[in-house]
């Protein structure tokens, strides 16, 4: 059983939002789509739960989804427990069932302390984990969450991607966007988009891959394939000549992300 | 020669001390890094050096001069939410803030903007806007620029292309301090100071400060009881991928705790975790 898009395409009054983007779900596997602003995530988070319609290609997903929007969706008049019990209330499900997995999920996100607060008294970390906790309560078979990261601290982050991980687990079809590359490691594969376009996919390892030409690293800026990264400049050769005054590095993803944005900007 | 010099810092608001006996200079031509969890301190810490906030002690030298006596022009800043006028167009905005500081209007040529000089901020890409952000930062000249997250959430080039701006403004002379919580930002920068509860925990490039953190996997069977062993014992359990990962132990103390069902390894700690372990 598997779910996601095959060479989905949106167009948003003329403008290509999703070009020909193909990604698969499967049950208790991590999806992450990585990319800046105005890549395509969220068009492409809305489009795989059913609130974008695409123009051409195909769109498969589980009748239970689960989404939990870049606002994160949580609302900030009510408490944590009333927000849990308005969602439970929204899919009708029987309380006899959702409260204890409600009390479940508070413990699961550790909010037990902050269950009567209200949603706009929280921390942007416990906010995130309130929405994903309320994207997950129905127990949808895919759930996708769109940027529950951003702005995060690195303790919220790693507490979040912890829960997560645990939702994964319980056999659920993840597909989680990020703006950070490095954030990529953390699924069982990745799509990187730009503009709407694939610019790497599969493992992380098979988007490294399929990277084209070498890539070196220089103490200077050299022509039009090198860009600044950390302590140096990285340097791209298209076809693996290697570069005087250079010595030959292992791209990460971000490497690869980069040069296939550079591919396409400088054709 | 350092330009920007902080000496004992500490801010109190109320009971809460946010900044607590924190020093650190950042030199001409260097560019540091900021690095915190939220309530780290590090907002605190920008604004006493931007002058928005007097320190409750110490002090921060601009040049050498006492940071509320120095000409506002020789600071740069760059916020969260860049601080530009979202109705005003870019060459507006670049104008704008030319006049106030009493500066010629900058190229937009230089600064990659001509394209868009005539579209209203609010209209362009988040690229564009943190570009045209960072014109209106550096049209004065300034020596100390203050970043805060300048790259977050621009796409592969666009964030090169800015870092390439970043460092430019650095090899010309000026001090460049940037507040972050991202690994992709911080290692760009030539150093960096972690704070946790006001103060510093450690210094350093990003390497020395977190390369040597490590962390425990764990695979095969693990109780719950073993978790909350674990967790009581100071650590912190988080899933991940295919098994667990224990943040704040070290492999002698998780071995005995985890059993023989599992399987425990060191491994080098991610940048989130090496953060953990070092904010505690």
């Amino acid at each position: 059983m598997s779910w996601g898009v095959d060479g989905v395409s949106v167009v948003f009054g003329g403008v290509a939002a999703l070009s020909e983007v193909s990604l698969d779900l499967h049950p208790g596997r991590i999806a992450i789509v990585v990319g800046g602003d105005g890549a395509g995530k969220t068009t492409l988070c809305r489009t795989i739960v059913g609130l974008e319609q695409a123009v051409s290609g195909e769109v498969s997903r589980p009748l239970r989804t689960g989404f939990q929007p870049e606002t994160s969706g949580v609302w900030g008049d009510l408490t944590v427990l009333e927000n849990l019990d308005f969602v439970a209330r929204g899919y009708g499900l029987d309380p006899a069932h959702s409260t204890p997995r409600i009390e479940e999920l508070i413990e699961a996100t550790e909010l037990v302390e902050a269950r009567d607060r209200l949603g706009r008294q929280l921390s942007g970390g416990m906010r995130q984990k309130l929405g994903v906790a309320m994207a997950v309560l129905s127990e949808p078979e895919l759930l996708v969450l769109d940027e529950p990261t951003t702005g995060l601290d690195p303790v919220s982050r790693l507490e979040l991607w912890s829960f997560i991980h645990l939702s994964a687990r319980e056999g659920r079809a993840l597909l989680v966007s990020t703006t950070y590359v490095d954030e990529a490691s953390r699924g069982d594969s990745v799509l990187a988009l730009d503009e709407g376009r694939v610019l790497a996919t599969g493992t992380v390892a098979d988007a490294i891959a399929a990277m084209p030409g070498k890539i070196y690293a220089s103490e200077r800026h050299m022509g039009q394939y090198s860009w600044h990264r950390g302590a140096n400049w990285r340097v791209w050769s298209p076809d693996g000549t290697p570069v005087s005054g250079t010595h030959e590095i292992a791209p990460d993803l971000a490497d690869v992300v980069t040069v296939a944005a550079l591919a396409r900007e400088q054709p | 020669m350092s330009v920007v010099e902080a000496r004992h810092l500490t801010r109190n608001f109320a009971d809460v001390v946010a900044v607590d006996d924190l020093s650190f200079v950042v030199s001409a031509g260097e560019v540091v890094g900021l690095l915190g969890a939220n309530g780290a301190g590090k907002t605190t810490t920008m604004r006493i050096l931007l002058g928005l906030l007097p320190p409750t002690g110490g002090e921060v030298l601009i040049g050498g001069d006492p940071v509320h006596r120095v000409d506002r022009r020789t600071i740069g800043y760059v916020p969260q939410g860049l601080g530009l006028y979202r109705d005003l167009t870019v060459a507006e905005n670049l104008a704008f803030a030319a006049a106030a500081f009493g500066v010629p209007v900058p190229s937009l040529d230089d600064a990659g903007l001509d394209e868009v000089a005539d579209r209203r901020v609010g209209d362009i890409s988040l690229g564009l806007r943190r570009r045209a952000a960072f014109a209106v930062a550096r049209c004065h000249e300034p020596s100390v620029l203050v970043l805060d997250e300048p790259t977050s959430g621009v796409g592969p080039l666009g964030r090169t292309r800015l870092w390439e701006t970043i460092h430019e403004t650095a090899e010309s002379g000026a001090a460049v301090l940037v507040s972050t919580h991202y690994m992709e930002e911080a290692e760009e920068c030539d150093r960096v100071v972690l704070m946790a509860g006001g103060r510093e925990v450690a210094s350093g490039s990003v390497s020395d400060v977190i390369g040597t953190a490590t962390s425990i996997a764990l695979t095969g069977e693990v109780s719950s009881e073993a978790m909350e062993t674990m967790t009581r014992a100071g650590g912190t359990v988080l899933s991940a991928g295919n098994g667990w990962r224990v943040v704040g132990l070290g492999l002698d103390e998780v071995r005995p705790i985890a059993g023989s069902a599992a399987e425990a390894r060191e491994v080098p700690a991610s940048f989130e975790e090496a953060f953990v372990a070092l904010s505690r």
